[in-house]
């Protein structure tokens, strides 16, 4: 039980985790509308947003009813479980049994969410566990990315394939997945430079990525995972809704859930647009972006 | 979003219109959703809920305006009190008196920290003062090494001394501003956690040693909730004098400037709205709360049109436009100047109502760029005389520019017709015949 106590250390590291004054709030009190509004608050508080919040203040009210329970505390497992519910509606999915070799995770997001230190960490875990790892230093923008994700490679002992800064993305994808092919590559990692899903034409440039990509390694699985900084508020539904209809979106990374901010976004995006989370980052260490469980997950929010 | 709110509110007042007076009733419907578009913004709730209660307590009892509808009059009321929490005026970064001066950068991992030095600097060179940029995040891989690029593409000094600790590091970096005329000293900190307890005291440390002049907290425009606990910790331990806030060139409505700026009374000073590192603007609270509203922003428009476009060129243009001279050479300084002002779907966004008449329509940045490729591939001789293009140098400008001649066609079409417009719009002018645009 180590895995789950460290995340309930990390999701409740802190007197300020917002989850958990919804325990606070329902000790000892009679499950009436006041009570119901407070927790409403507090979810909209952890960034849950109003219309995901009324949502789930509304299943409350009915199954507290259709239980005949009174007990305000009842609440917190009501809670527990549809939050659950929710964020484990779509299954998330690393890798299949149907998939071709090379697989290939496209990884995107907006700037400074840690791509690609989510990708250091991901070529660590995933080559510590037998798979050859390769990484396609894609972010030719950033000063000093491609340095970056090298040092993190090297750190990883998995091999990189990278160009120089201003180098069009796409011929690194295109090189990188066809070197990825020849060497008979498990998996390949692609990190991109981070973009605003709002600029028109840094989003073309992640549609010819991927479709490079798709040229070069034809018979190849290719997933696109995003990452989402785990103290983005609403912002996070147009990021997941505009980079799922560029690229696709098979699954989500959430990353710094060690502050305070808990991600509750993730179920207004899980309720909206039904894409499922893989990882969650709660700390520095490699070991610290783990595989994401809805139900330990929902249940070391409130503990 | 605003059209929403202005439609929500117009269904709230449905019935008072000529009554005259703001009920107590007619304001809390009205409140009810104003509260919910400013907690879609990211507003913290707790903010939110203070700020309608200060609303609702200054619209009780106004009297409607007969020039105002109800809603209009609301929507007043919560904007001009917006504005007021916001900071009213816009308030500058501490001016560069005495030298060194020092401005210290903090905030969580990805920011935007190392972004915004760079335009720091540049701003620092700009004004002609001498800036220093201090690498003092040695736990990311390769930071260092961003800011010294960044440092190289603009030509500013950088400075770092491997293997000592960053509040040594930014100590060394003020004596050495001080023995070489550096104005202007800048320290990138490294990203932390707020509730990083030893990160948080190396901040503290870096302060104590060197005395900045202004503390900078960098606040992701897109923070959700979370926005006044980060804010807090960073007010607590540092003492910040000011936030600046990042990545406000995406869709994001930054309600989390509400949130920093009441639980800090600290001003937010800058606003950081591109990539690019001359993206840099003054904050301007008037701007922001119709941003959070959803109002567009017009202000921010006319600066940059103003800035970008030279008005020497502007007038010698409109001369030319007049005599009917207007060729390929002044076209492709007009496309440069647009280009200059930004990305096109930005500056659209700024102007109200566009970014929802708009919605869904693509801004062809690529057409433009084909347009400026072809012309470009022109000799100067047909730029100024486009009736010499014939068949072969047609195929010879489509070839070099990567286009088809087909494209080259359509270009000098549109130009025609645009020479057209203007010559038929100056014999209008010269008849005296009011009247707008000639249809064709």
């Amino acid at each position: 039980m180590a895995f789950f106590d460290k995340l309930k250390k990390s999701l409740s590291k802190t007197k300020d985790n917002i989850f958990g004054k919804i325990s606070d709030v329902v000790s000892r009190r009679k499950i009436d509308e006041e009570l119901l509004e407070e927790i409403e608050e507090i979810l909209i508080g952890a960034d849950v947003g109003v219309q995901a919040s009324m949502k789930l203040i509304e299943t409350l009210r009915k199954k507290a009813r259709e239980q005949k329970l009174t007990d305000g505390e009842d609440l917190i497992n009501l809670l527990k479980e549809e939050i659950s519910l929710i964020l484990s509606r779509e299954d998330s999915k690393l890798f299949s049994d149907g998939d071709t070799k090379p697989v290939i995770w496209l990884i995107i997001g907006v700037n400074g969410v840690g791509k690609t230190t989510t990708i250091g960490k991901l070529a660590t875990q995933l080559s510590s566990e037998g798979k050859k790892v390769m990484i396609a230093a894609c972010d030719t923008f950033r000063a000093a990315a491609i340095d970056q994700i090298a040092i993190w490679a090297e750190r990883s002992n998995v091999d990189i394939i990278k160009s120089e800064i201003g180098a069009d993305p796409a011929s690194v994808a295109f090189d990188a997945a066809s070197s990825a092919k020849a060497r008979g590559v498990d998996i390949l990692l692609i990190d991109t430079a981070g973009r605003l899903h709002t600029k028109d034409h840094l989003m073309e440039e992640l549609i010819k990525i991927r479709r490079v990509v798709e040229k070069a390694a034809p018979d190849s699985t290719i997933y696109s995972k995003l990452i989402i900084d785990g103290s983005t508020g609403q912002n996070a539904i147009p990021q997941v809704k505009i980079f799922s209809e560029a690229v696709g979106c098979d699954g989500i990374i959430v990353t710094k859930l060690d502050g305070t901010a808990k991600g509750g976004v993730m179920i207004a995006v899980a309720e909206e647009l039904g894409v499922p989370v893989d990882f969650i980052g709660i700390g520095e260490g490699v070991d610290d972006l783990q595989r994401f469980d809805a139900k330990q997950f929902s249940e070391a929010l409130f503990s | 979003m605003f059209g929403s709110l202005t439609d929500k509110l117009d269904s709230a007042f449905k019935h008072l219109r000529g009554k005259g007076i703001l009920s107590e009733k007619n304001i809390s419907d009205a409140m009810r959703e104003v509260r919910q578009a400013l907690l879609e913004a990211d507003v913290n709730y707790k903010v939110a809920k203070n700020f309608v209660k200060a609303v609702t307590e200054k619209a009780v009892g106004i009297e409607v305006l007969k020039a105002l509808d109800p809603s209009q009059q609301v929507i007043k009321v919560v904007h001009d009190e917006l504005v007021t929490l916001l900071g009213t005026t816009a308030e500058p970064v501490a001016p560069i008196v005495k030298t060194p001066s020092v401005y210290m950068l903090c905030g969580l991992q990805g920011s935007g920290k190392t972004t915004l030095s760079g335009k720091l600097a540049l701003d620092a060179k700009r004004k002609k003062k001498k800036p220093l940029l201090v690498a003092a995040d040695i736990h990311r891989p390769a930071a260092v090494k961003q800011l010294k690029v960044l440092a190289d593409s603009i030509q500013v000094e950088h400075f770092f001394v491997e293997g000592k600790q960053p509040p040594e590091i930014c100590r060394e970096a003020v004596k050495y501003a001080e023995k070489n005329f550096i104005d202007l000293v800048i320290l990138d900190t490294a990203g932390r956690l707020h509730v990083d307890d030893e990160l948080m005291e190396e901040l503290e440390e870096i302060k104590a040693l060197t005395k900045p002049d202004e503390i900078l907290l960098v606040a992701d425009a897109m923070t959700g909730q979370d926005a006044v606990n980060v804010a807090q910790s960073f007010h607590d331990r540092l003492g910040i004098t000011g936030v600046v806030l990042s990545k406000l060139d995406g869709d994001a409505r930054g309600g989390a400037a509400l949130s920093i700026r009441e639980v800090t009374g600290c001003p937010i000073k800058l606003a950081s709205t591109g990539e690019k590192l001359s993206d840099l603007e003054i904050f301007h609270p008037e701007r922001m709360a119709t941003r959070i509203l959803g109002m567009g922003d017009v202000l921010s428009l006319v600066e940059k049109a103003q800035e970008h476009i030279d008005i020497e060129q502007a007038s010698k243009m409109q001369e030319k436009l007049l005599k009917s001279k207007f060729d390929f050479e002044d076209f492709l300084v007009q496309m440069e100047q647009l280009k200059k002002m930004g990305p096109l779907e930005s500056l659209l966004g700024m102007i109200p109502g566009a970014s929802k008449a708009l919605k869904g329509v693509k801004i062809d940045e690529r057409g433009m760029e084909r347009m400026v490729a072809i012309i470009k591939s022109m000799t100067t001789k047909e730029r100024q005389n486009p009736k010499l293009i014939n068949g072969p140098r047609k195929k010879r400008i489509a070839a070099g520019s990567g286009n088809s001649v087909q494209a080259v066609n359509q270009l000098l079409k549109q130009f025609q017709q645009m020479q057209k417009m203007f010559g038929n719009f100056n014999k209008k002018k010269r008849r005296g015949i009011p009247g707008g645009m000639p249809r064709f």
